[in-house]
């Protein structure tokens, strides 16, 4: 005897209602946030026993109210100082056009979340709602759905021609139970650039939801850092349509967070482009970082690259779950994957589970994970220098990092990434 | 200046003897010469001697002017003088060169009470002493020894040689992937930094290492032990005749 039993769903309303109705838009925005909160409805919210919650416990990512998180004082040396750029700054998940520059660049079109799905801009109509739906299938990505459904914060951002200055999000939390919802668009118009910038803790939790499509041979390189906050709950899903001969360059710094989970879709729809997702972090005691990646080949000739490394102290807790989807048809791909666990204490966890789905025949496609501690020759090479201890290992952990930060493109950029690294392991190596 | 007594020394994890009583003494401004066959412990008694994690004493001692270095940490033995130059050298991505040399140096002027060096001063060191090396500013630059070929690696030992100013110099296969010109620059910089209160021990395969560095001693290592200790006369010996002869004649 055979007994089927249904998946029972998990109550959606708390999630809904917990953010205000986002007032009325044009009528397709409106209709494409009805259609995400009839499909959240359907599918229910997230559970642990979810296939692909299994590692992380969405609890506090769906409860009515987020754990308090206290926010931090500013940094003495701000992320991305260097490099200059067009600020937009939210606080608490609330752009504040006063700490922000004017909305407007050489070769970019910039808009408001809330004024572009008030008016009748087609690519943004052909791009809200859409990737994040197609990547529902075949993982549903409850979260996303809410962030379509509720999202009246964020940014459509258009590169019309290569633009040098990047643009740049800076997010400022001050309140101990912000609960932020985000959501922007991207556009890279065939042969445009476009570096996009992250920083800051957003919220005591945040929701952000970033739809990209780059054109023909169009370029996105993406780095971000997501602050210092430790009590703050991260969700984020960047889903990314590429077409022929594109780039899309995605990395992440994450140092301290009590809960986050990154979430990559990428789709490759057209010939010979490139995909390169990255992020490393570092984190101690109750630290849980979560990496979940889907690349999805639909393209002949394409190359993706997904690079993860997690430094794991006393009691952290690093998850990677990343799939590779060859179609069929998808000839010459190639497709790597790697994810590393540098263990530094027997405390912490790793779980990793790469996938690999093939239906093409003529790919190149790899995949591996592994986890250990410090390599023994590499810091009795440091100490018989003379380098003390505490030293070495921060050097160990930095060269361990740098396979990911190697991945941006940008060496200005990435050499911020390793100052920022050192500078967050010289206060954290103490005690 | 080194000195060691009847060391024996077998592997933790299994239960393999690799020293078998090695006595030696290195006096201060001497080079001394190791050569042996494969698996004769040269190595071994490198690592033990600079504080590698793995081996256990299990008798004898080795103190380093007057003082024993056994029960040191590595990097406790590095401020007391003792430097190992490796056959081969660690790569450590996203740590730049300099900033790995500016902390050793530091780190052991620190630990033997004399004022760091500022920023200012060490570059102006280690500007000059780079260039007699031909090392350029791009490979101060890179990350410690990534990219760098098997001349430039070793190039890299002998300026963080320099830049630590030890007392007494381990010298572990540096001729080991070095073509003649690397060798001679390699070679040129261990000679300048030879000086009446510094000692070396070369460990080598082959003789063509001490036509360059000409050493005062010369010692044969066979399974364990020091078999035969002569003059800059046996290396010659081992280049013409090969080990088996020197192993017969002590057997």
């Amino acid at each position: 005897m055979v007994s089927v039993k249904a998946k029972k769903l998990a109550p959606t309303d708390g999630m809904l209602s917990r953010h205000p109705a986002a007032p009325a838009a044009s009528g397709w925005a409106d209709a494409a946030r009805a259609s995400a909160r009839d499909r959240l409805a359907a599918v229910g919210a997230p559970q642990r026993r979810d296939e692909y919650w299994s590692f992380t416990n969405p609890a506090r990512l769906v409860s009515d109210q987020p754990m308090a998180a206290k926010p931090l004082a500013a940094q003495d040396t701000p992320v991305f100082g260097e490099t200059d750029a067009l600020v937009l700054t939210f606080v608490d998940g609330v752009f504040d056009p006063a700490q922000s520059d004017d909305l407007a660049g050489e070769g970019l079109e910039i808009q408001t979340l809330s004024d572009a799905l008030g008016t009748d801009i087609h690519w943004a109509k052909d791009l809200f709602g859409v990737l994040e739906e197609k990547g529902q299938t075949p993982v549903p990505r409850e979260l996303a759905m809410l962030n379509t459904a509720t999202a009246t914060q964020g940014f459509v951002v258009r590169a019309t021609q290569p633009v040098t200055r990047p643009v740049r999000f800076d997010y400022i939390q001050t309140s101990d139970t912000s609960d932020a919802v985000i959501r922007s668009l991207v556009k890279v118009d065939a042969g445009a650039t476009l570096t996009l910038l992250e920083s800051g803790t957003v919220a005591a939790r945040c929701n952000t939801v970033m739809e990209v499509d780059i054109a023909d041979g169009g370029e996105l390189h993406h780095v971000r850092v997501q602050g210092r906050a430790h009590d703050r709950q991260v969700f984020t899903a960047m889903f990314a349509r590429l077409g022929r001969e594109s780039v899309y360059k995605s990395f992440t710094l994450a140092m301290n967070g009590v809960l986050s989970r990154n979430e990559q879709v990428v789709e490759f729809t057209g010939d010979d482009a490139t995909a390169h997702v990255a992020g490393t972090c570092v984190g101690q005691g109750d630290f849980h970082h979560d990496d979940t990646v889907f690349v999805t080949h639909d393209a002949v000739n394409c190359e993706s690259r997904q690079v993860f490394k997690k430094v794991l102290k006393s009691g952290a807790t690093g998850v990677f779950q990343g799939k590779i989807l060859v179609k069929k048809g998808a000839q010459k791909t190639d497709g790597y994957q790697i994810s590393q666990g540098l263990l530094l204490d027997d405390e912490v966890n790793f779980l990793a589970k790469p996938e690999l789905e093939i239906y093409a025949d003529d790919v190149i496609c790899s995949h591996g994970s592994t986890s250990g501690g410090l390599d023994a020759t590499g810091l009795f090479y440091l100490l018989s220098r003379g380098v003390p201890r505490e030293a070495a290992t921060n050097m160990l952990v930095i060269a361990f990092m740098d396979e990911a930060v190697q991945e941006i493109a940008d060496e200005k950029l990435a050499d911020e990434m390793r100052t920022h690294i050192a500078g967050w392991l010289d206060r954290h190596s103490a005690g | 200046m080194l000195e060691i007594k009847n060391l024996h020394v077998k592997l933790e994890e299994e239960d393999k003897v690799i020293l078998k009583g090695v006595d030696l003494t290195v006096e201060a401004g001497k080079v001394h010469a190791i050569m042996g066959p494969n698996g004769s412990g040269k190595s071994t008694l490198s690592y033990v001697l600079a504080g590698r994690d793995g081996y256990e004493v299990t008798d004898g001692s080795a103190s380093l002017l007057g003082a024993d270095i056994l029960d040191m940490e590595p990097e406790e033995r590095a401020a007391e003088g003792l430097f190992l130059a490796f056959q081969y050298p660690v790569e450590i991505p996203g740590v730049g060169n300099m900033t790995f040399l500016r902390t050793a140096v530091n780190a052991q002027r620190k630990a033997r009470g004399e004022a760091e060096l500022t920023a200012g001063e060490f570059l102006k060191v280690v500007r000059e002493k780079a260039k007699s090396l031909k090392i350029d500013a791009e490979m101060l630059k890179r990350p410690v020894n990534v990219g760098f070929s098997g001349g430039e690696k070793k190039r890299n030992e002998i300026l963080q040689m320099a830049m630590l100013e030890p007392k007494m110099c381990i010298l572990d296969e540096t001729d080991s992937g070095l073509d003649v010109d690397a060798m001679k620059l390699v070679s040129d910089g261990v000679n300048a930094l030879r000086d009446e209160g510094r000692a070396f021990l070369v460990i080598t395969h082959y003789q063509r290492l001490l036509d360059h560095i000409k050493p005062d001693v010369v010692h044969i290592m066979a399974d364990g032990r020091i078999v035969k200790t002569g003059g800059p006369e046996l290396a010659m010996e081992v280049e013409q005749n090969g080990y088996a002869d020197i192993l017969a004649e002590v057997a």
